[in-house]
């Protein structure tokens, strides 16, 4: 019975941090996947909506669901207008130019949040019913990371029946598998990845500030984490909302139990196994298609 | 047409192509300016020297990015490798003479790159991106853990490097050995480069950094080509690391860091990539403005170098060169009116 309450809370745990990753990736999977796009800037929308959460509820006031729909439409919007003015002139650019563009964009963020905010760590307040544990029969465990799970099923499940059963879905669904073919078919990819941009970096800014508590907050997240988020779109397949949602648990339980039981080794673990897996099938465990 | 070459031999593309290795005029101001610095700013030795070595290392990211075209994020792997083979070697009390210390960096690199390209070149894009930097992440994760043989978080310092030839000493207050000792790798190094890039090896990247297609179907062995620059590109990366190694006597996590590899990327595209002299171009200018800028304004320089970058990508995709080419060509352009 100990060890069986012992596999619940690991697995709780790298479930809980699983989700936050998947609300992180599921954007940077998509647009990469409907434009080839390689935004290395995902992780500072992320960095950038946790800081609009924090600080609204610390300066406006603002209570934990009113800071996260706020931090949502705020980056959503700023990233519709980068989408907009900048990035649209790199859609056909090679890699080498979306990837400096990204990462000086990623170097841009991290210093205004340095000068605006400061360099050290912004904790996040979590309102006191989230803050206890939670009764769940088989173990205790703290309410916050149960939330979590819930707003995470609640996100993918919402996302999958967006991505299945709507005609954006379907659009999007056929643009990722053919660019080309949707676009003879009339559908406006321009609308549309900017309407998917737009709202695959307010899911960023949304984990972004779900994340904040355990992932922590400061200048450096934007690159810290942006391996991790990477490798959870590699390994899902690109443009697929449910290898996402796959990818992002598997790697949130193996980094748990890792961190667990080899504080040391853990990483090297999770990066030589993406390596394997990359060899085995470069479009991802969950891909359909060849990443190109 | 009986013998096309004989026609064409006239042909101002002919005549491009085959004097396209000779040296021109303005070839050797670099060198002459390198050993004016030595002369001129003895106090700036380790700066210069630091930044000799970044050369170096552009230069070998040079023939796999510039040249190749491929895209990696995961060069400072070779870097990494080349530094701690020197490193460890030099402080388990193994192997510290300089010369064939590098040799062996070279060698351990090459065979990092080897290994790597072999399977990481099967890919393409994205995933050849990610396998870059997870091949990197992975070293580096490594090199953290071994701590028995690379010392960890902390690295490897002092190390007992023997003085070159037996006679010049390795001075951390007073580089001079290793100014010129660099210098001089630099430029044999340099050499072998410049040599390749305009061998018909070098030709052939060019062709499938240009059009892979067309290369497969002319009957090039695209996969063997890219395998074998990125091993050479690895070795000389690695004997830039072991440099390092050699020439500030100690190793870390740095030197193996997402970090370094970005830096250099970011260096060798300022410069121009694909230009044997953006890799000097690149280093002296974004080495000269961090060394002055980022130690008084450290947060302002992160955002100058964002935007540098985020102009760069959207403007001057050719780097400094490339805009001086483009000014030169106009200015050509006008006086032959």
């Amino acid at each position: 019975m100990i060890f069986g309450a012992d596999v619940a809370s690991m697995l709780l745990g790298g479930v809980a941090a699983g989700m936050v990753l998947f609300i992180v990736s599921v954007g940077l999977s998509v647009t990469m996947g409907l434009m080839g796009f390689v935004n290395l800037a995902h992780g500072g929308f992320a960095m950038l909506g946790g800081y609009a959460i924090v600080l609204a509820m610390k300066h406006w006031g603002l209570g934990f669901v009113p800071a996260l729909v706020f931090g949502f439409l705020a980056i959503a919007a700023v990233s519709a207008v980068l989408e907009r003015l900048l990035y649209t002139r790199l859609y056909e650019a090679g890699e080498l130019d979306q990837v400096l563009f990204t990462i000086g964009l990623v170097f841009i963020m991290t210093a205004s949040v340095t000068l605006l905010v400061g360099p050290e760590n912004q904790p996040l307040t979590l309102p006191s019913i989230l803050r206890g544990q939670i009764d769940l029969g088989i173990t205790r465990y703290r309410t916050y990371s149960v939330v979590l799970i819930a707003i995470g099923i609640v996100i993918a499940v919402g996302l999958w029946l967006a991505f299945e059963r709507t005609r954006m879905g379907a659009q999007i669904r056929a643009a990722v598998d053919n660019r080309r073919m949707a676009e003879s078919l009339g559908i406006n990819i321009g609308r549309l990845f900017t309407v998917t941009f737009a709202f695959g970096s307010g899911m960023a800014a949304l984990g972004g500030g779900l994340g904040a508590e355990f992932l922590g907050l400061d200048p450096q997240y934007a690159l810290k984490y942006l391996v991790f988020f990477l490798i959870v779109v590699a390994v899902g397949g690109l443009g697929r909302v449910t290898g996402v949602f796959y990818a992002a648990l598997l790697i949130g339980v193996l980094d748990f139990v890792l961190k667990k039981y080899v504080p040391q080794g853990g990483t090297l673990f999770i990066y030589g196994l993406t390596v394997l897996l990359l060899l085995w099938r470069p479009q991802g465990l969950f891909g359909g298609k060849a990443a190109a | 047409m009986t013998s096309p070459s004989a026609g064409l031999a006239g042909h101002p593309a002919a005549r491009a192509m085959a004097s396209r290795h000779r040296l021109r005029l303005w070839e050797p101001i670099p060198w002459i300016l390198a050993i004016a610095v030595f002369f001129v700013f003895p106090k700036y030795l380790g700066f210069a020297t630091e930044l000799l070595i970044t050369i170096l290392f552009a230069i070998s990211l040079d023939l796999v990015l510039g040249y190749a075209g491929i895209v990696t994020l995961g060069h400072a792997a070779f870097f990494g490798a080349g530094a701690y083979a020197v490193g460890m070697l030099a402080k388990h009390g193994l192997w510290n003479e300089p010369i064939t210390g590098l040799i062996i960096a070279a060698v351990v690199a090459a065979a990092v790159g080897l290994g790597s390209g072999l399977v990481l070149l099967r890919t393409r894009g994205l995933t050849l991106l990610m396998l870059t930097l997870c091949t990197m992440a992975l070293l580096e994760e490594a090199a953290n853990l071994g701590q028995a043989y690379t010392g960890g978080f902390d690295g490897l310092d002092s190390l007992p490097i023997r003085p070159l030839f037996g006679v010049f000493e390795f001075n951390p207050l007073y580089p001079t050995t290793q100014y010129l000792y660099v210098l001089a790798v630099l430029f044999v190094c340099f050499v072998f480069v410049r040599t390749l890039v305009y061998s018909p090896f070098g030709q052939s990247l060019r062709g499938i950094r240009e059009n892979t297609l067309r290369m497969h179907a002319v009957g090039a062995p695209v996969r063997a080509r890219l395998v074998t620059c990125y091993t050479v590109s690895a070795a000389v990366a690695g004997v830039a690391g072991g440099i390092w190694a050699q020439a500030n006597a100690y190793v870390n996590l740095g030197t193996l860091g997402l970090d370094r590899a970005a830096t250099v990327l970011i260096i060798l595209v300022l410069g121009g990539a694909g230009r044997l002299y953006g890799a000097f171009v690149g280093a002296v200018a974004y080495m000269a403005l961090s060394h002055f800028l980022s130690k008084v304004y450290p947060t302002a320089w992160q955002l100058g170098l964002g935007l540098l970058l985020v102009v760069i990508a959207l403007f001057a995709r050719n780097g400094i060169l490339g805009l001086v080419e483009d000014l030169w060509r106009r200015r050509a352009v006008t006086t032959d009116r």
